[in-house]
């Protein structure tokens, strides 16, 4: 069964590590179209929020509803409307680009010989399908893994620096291609530390600093004067 | 159906992985190769095993040479997960998460299986013993053993992937844990070495060895979910 879900939220989340508070008491919500940028310096708690709404880290304390369900109570079938690129790429490098993505294409559910073909297309590397992955650019496996998190059109598409490696033509190519999807009705969120990238992108920013959520605010003109101002106080740098 | 789908995808690509890389199944013969090697080098005289307790030497060392090669195997299976943190990956599946241990451990025991395929004879020829004599029982007592070991190794190796001492405390947790294993497959396989071969001791220990299986592939499947979460 496949959990559609219009809404994501967070309500009073919070997450330690030992005595380490990752993330404390963040609410937080994103509706479909939203293009939700995560952002603050680094260590601010934004992977730790990525891996809560992803379902690798489970709060220690609030919820999250996807919808009206919770994780716990569906599981697999909230997974199932979940795409995620992590800083770590999630790719098998001794297999090839094909076989990672036909594996994960299985692993979905997807009719691997329809879905791989056009992963691959759109990944641009359509003529490099049956090389090691280990033989790839940096560029090169983002884009791979990226189309690995989207192939099975997810509801909540979750992005963990996702430019990281990128030439200007690829940070474009898929700039379009969350606008597209947000577009189509999911709901994106990304975290990031580089403004540049997600001022122009994000409908919203919801900025994090030592585990807290310090604004949640429409996006705008001016992001990076505002990010300026919430992070250092107006005198740091923009860039974290 | 989902499970079992998904299990089998696992094991497949790490099948897969193996027939491109076959990094871990070198690593794990040679490994078990040399274990017995050196064992006969300290045992085996002018060609012949020592006379005394011979049944219970070649019992040893095989299950010794089959322990030391899964828990090397077991720490390289997983340092191929942490590479690229594809566990994530895995656990972010729409299907029951325990599939995954499934698949993983399925892969385990193959891996050992095939280890097992040349320890067995190479302990035979080295030491004399009539592993060949008894081939059902040797082989349940084997894959009894073997399923045993790789649940707990299994669990434990994904557990401690995120722990930087992971190497070091892998066999610290999981040989104290498998103690039972070994002891039941030492014992089991002795009795069957001995002359004449005692059958119903060997079958005693062989249900030994299928009980901690059941016990312990449950209790896995019951806590891989929550120990995986962060």
């Amino acid at each position: 069964m496949i959990v559609d879900f219009d809404r994501v939220e967070l309500a009073d989340v919070s997450r330690h590590f030992g005595r380490r508070r990752a993330v404390t008491r963040v609410s937080l919500a994103a509706t479909r179209g939203d293009i939700l940028g995560l952002l603050g310096p680094n260590g601010a708690g934004k992977s730790t929020l990525i891996g809560l709404l992803a379902t690798l880290v489970a709060a220690t304390s609030g919820s999250i509803r996807y919808g009206d369900r919770t994780a716990a109570a569906a599981g697999p079938d909230i997974r199932r409307g979940i795409g995620l690129l992590a800083h770590e790429l999630h790719l098998y490098p001794e297999l090839t680009a094909r076989q990672n993505l036909d594996f994960f294409a299985r692993l979905y559910g997807l009719d691997a010989r329809a879905a791989v073909p056009a992963a691959l297309e759109s990944a641009g590397l359509a003529d490099r399908a049956d090389d090691d992955v280990s033989a790839f650019s940096r560029g090169m496996r983002q884009r791979l893994a990226l189309e690995r998190s989207l192939m099975h059109q997810p509801r909540l598409v979750l992005l963990d620096e996702p430019f990281t490696g990128l030439d200007d033509r690829a940070v474009t190519l898929v700039t379009d291609r969350l606008r597209r999807i947000a577009a189509a009705g999911a709901i994106v969120i990304v975290a990031t530390h580089d403004l540049d990238l997600a001022d122009g992108l994000v409908t919203r920013m919801a900025v994090v600093r030592d585990g807290r959520l310090i604004a949640d605010e429409p996006s705008g003109a001016g992001l990076r004067n505002r990010y300026r101002t919430l992070v250092t106080g107006g005198g740091g740098a923009a860039r974290a | 159906m989902v499970f079992l789908r998904t299990a089998l995808l696992v094991l497949r690509k790490d099948v897969a992985i193996e027939v491109r890389s076959r990094e871990i199944l070198y690593t794990t013969l040679f490994f078990a190769v040399s274990c017995v090697l050196i064992f006969s080098f300290a045992f085996v005289r002018e060609g012949a095993p020592p006379q005394e307790a011979a049944a219970d030497v070649a019992a040893g060392i095989l299950w010794i040479a089959v322990a030391f090669s899964g828990t090397l195997a077991l720490g390289r299976t997983f340092e191929r997960e942490r590479y690229g943190e594809t566990l994530k990956a895995l656990l972010l599946a729409p299907a029951p998460r325990p599939a995954i241990y499934v698949g993983k451990l399925l892969g385990m025991v193959l891996l050992m299986t095939v280890a097992e395929l040349v320890l067995v004879p190479m302990v035979a020829l080295l030491f004399q013993a009539a592993l060949f004599a008894r081939p059902l029982l040797v082989s349940a007592l084997l894959f009894a053993g073997t399923v045993g070991f790789a649940a707990v190794g299994t669990l434990f190796a994904a557990m401690l992937i995120r722990a930087r001492t992971r190497d070091v405390m892998l066999p610290i947790l999981l040989y104290p844990i498998t103690i039972p294993v070994i002891i039941a497959g030492v014992r089991g396989t002795s009795a069957l070495l001995t002359v004449p071969p005692d059958e119903a001791m060997a079958t005693m220990w062989l249900g030994v060895l299928t009980s901690f299986d059941v016990v312990f592939v449950t209790l896995a499947l019951w806590t891989f979910e929550p120990l995986m979460t962060e």
